[in-house]
């Protein structure tokens, strides 16, 4: 009796252990495959990405030829004789950059030499969050930031400077810039070995010395890359420039001036409803295709020099 | 022979170690520079929205009386874009990294998915902004509401989740995965029951700094056309929406015709900051705490 039981008990336990067994062999046979149409999404993302701004701007090349949409110094996408030429926007996206630049590259370089090379371990750990905090604020924040302080503060120094003008937003994007260039290249000073140091150091050189003659160009490929994708970042900022910079799209180099960048102008004209398929729609996407080439080609030489010119220790 | 000229060193010795005093502190002033915008940066919005901030404009609706105006819509609407977005980027983050550190074999595929998330990391967010309006909004006809604006959301940070899953996974050391295979577990079985809890903290520490991302990110939600109407609250995912960074983008545009503006957009910021900082403090917190090291 009580050996039947056991029997069936044995019995009922191997029958479920080969049903969850199946269950499992299911499992073990689709997971891989829904795993891998997971992974393809971030494919489809960039091929749908391609696609639609591709498509776009072809339909816009139909109507505005190519050679007159890169070398025509008028934008005037509204009223009769409307006027498509790109050339005011790369300016204002050339310029709002270089400023940036500017700021970002001394600044951001600096402050990974003293955290890398001067600071002791307590300060280095003390003054690494507020890089963090800093790269963490949105720069719809640094938008406000330039817009109601640092402006009103640059007017007071240049009082031809306009309510809005390229220059602050510049400023203030090199400002958000600082600690990716710093942390990146903070990394790769890091990753020189520390016999380099010592070697210089024995034979008599001082810390600067050292810093710049042995790290620095040891460090170089990071360094470069860290300013390739800071350039990157900031041709692609969309928000400060679009609150602290105004739409004015004259063909300048004038910096106290309002001038739009590629990322403004798509701003105000997916805001301003462009209806489907007119010409200030394609237009939107044909700049948008401009500012993608611009940032993919930046990545691309930031990836092409961290991995050609990396020195191997 | 001598080698060295030690006068000629002596000589030089003073100035070269004054150089070198001077430069390290150029390099701190450098450092502390950072540290000096975000001082003023914050004593600016917190000084331009005390009196502002209270329990009413924390309920209020948005109103385009400065007096009466409130950020609960933006709250709400913030809130229910995390709604879409944490599921979608877990999901499609984690499978991705799953995908690409267990199963995948070394090969093409495996490099150009890698080599594409590092470069969709790259995209400048206002161009997800083109494709979530031309794909979500008009292709799928879901106009902007806060499904479309979350799915944009979830592609653009994307690659955040993917990197630190990635990173969290491939830290879950190979002697726990062989001591499930031979208990006789299954590759699926080991992966849920030992990879994925041994990296869960990398995990979810990755997926907070995503979602911290996606709150305080402006310009794809303007390219989507969320309105800066005075909107019925959102309840549910296909409503219209509005966000805290939407709302301090009109608020700092119209502050040149309003003052008061101003002082709404400074009180939206303290609070969006507020928010983030909570986030990212968990966000450290689990790393810290929870983050074996084996």
């Amino acid at each position: 009796m009580n050996n039947k039981l056991e029997k069936n008990a044995v019995r009922e336990m191997v029958a479920k252990n080969k049903q969850s067994r199946s269950v499992s062999a299911i499992f073990e046979k689709i997971m891989p495959k829904v795993l891998l149409v997971i992974a393809i999404i971030s494919i489809l993302t960039t091929i749908g990405i391609v696609f639609t701004l591709l498509s776009e701007t072809i339909e816009f090349f139909k109507i505005i030829p190519f050679f007159e949409f890169f070398t025509g110094t008028v934008l005037k996408p509204l009223g009769d004789n409307a006027e498509f030429g790109v050339l005011p926007l790369l300016t204002g996206t050339i310029i709002s950059s270089t400023i940036a630049m500017f700021v970002a590259i001394p600044i951001g370089l600096m402050t990974a030499i003293y955290l890398s090379e001067y600071a002791s371990e307590r300060v280095r750990r003390a003054l690494k969050p507020i890089l963090e905090i800093l790269a963490g604020i949105p720069t719809i924040v640094y938008g406000f930031f330039a817009f109601t302080f640092v402006t009103p503060l640059l007017r007071a120094i240049i009082p031809s400077l306009e309510p809005t003008n390229i220059l602050s937003p510049g400023i203030v994007m090199g400002i958000m810039i600082i600690p990716m260039v710093a942390s990146l290249s903070e990394d790769a000073m890091s990753s020189v070995p520390y016999s380099m140091r010592e070697g210089a150091l024995a034979l008599g050189a001082t810390k600067l010395e050292v810093t710049w003659r042995v790290i620095v160009p040891a460090a170089m490929s990071g360094i470069i890359a860290s300013f390739v994708l800071g350039i990157s970042r900031a041709i692609g900022e969309t928000m400060i420039v679009t609150i602290a910079s105004g739409s004015n799209k004259n063909f300048t180099f004038d910096v106290t001036q309002s001038m739009q960048t590629m990322t403004a102008y798509i701003v105000e004209v997916t805001g301003g409803d462009a209806p489907a398929g007119s010409t200030l729609y394609y237009s939107l996407y044909a700049v948008a295709m401009t500012l993608f080439v611009f940032t993919l080609i930046m990545n691309l030489i930031a990836q092409y020099i961290s991995r050609r010119f990396r020195e191997e220790y | 022979m001598k080698h060295i000229d030690t006068k000629l060193v002596e000589k030089k010795m003073g100035s070269r170690l004054t150089t070198n005093t001077v430069a390290k502190n150029v390099f701190l002033a450098a450092t502390l520079f950072g540290l000096l915008v975000l001082v003023i940066l914050i004593y600016r919005v917190v000084a331009d929205s005390i009196g502002w901030i209270d329990f009413e404009f924390l309920t209020n609706k948005l109103s385009t009386d400065p007096e009466k105006a409130g950020i609960m819509g933006a709250i709400s609407g913030t809130l229910w874009l995390m709604v879409v977005v944490a599921p979608v980027t877990m999901i499609l983050g984690v499978g991705t990294a799953i995908y690409l550190e267990e199963y995948a074999k070394k090969g093409r595929l495996q490099a150009f998915i890698q080599t594409n998330i590092s470069n969709l990391a790259g995209v400048p967010s206002i161009v997800f902004g083109i494709l979530g309006l031309t794909v979500f909004a008009r292709a799928l006809g879901l106009g902007n509401i806060v499904l479309a604006g979350g799915l944009t959301m979830s592609l653009l940070v994307l690659p955040v989740v993917v990197v630190a899953s990635q990173e969290a996974i491939r830290a879950v050391p190979q002697f726990l995965r062989e001591a499930s295979y031979g208990m006789g577990a299954t590759k699926w079985q080991t992966i849920k029951n030992v990879v994925l809890p041994a990296a869960l903290p990398g995990i979810l520490t990755g997926v907070i700094l995503a979602l911290s991302r996606a709150i305080g990110e402006t310009a794809p939600l303007v390219v989507l056309g969320i309105p800066a109407l005075l909107i019925p609250l959102p309840d549910g995912i296909f409503d219209k929406f509005t966000v805290m960074p939407m709302q301090i983008y009109y608020w700092t545009l119209d502050s040149a015709l309003v003052a008061e503006y101003a002082n709404l957009a400074a009180g939206t910021i303290v609070i969006l900051l507020l928010v983030l900082f909570i986030m990212n403090s968990i966000a450290v917190l689990i790393r810290n705490k929870f983050q074996r090291r084996f």
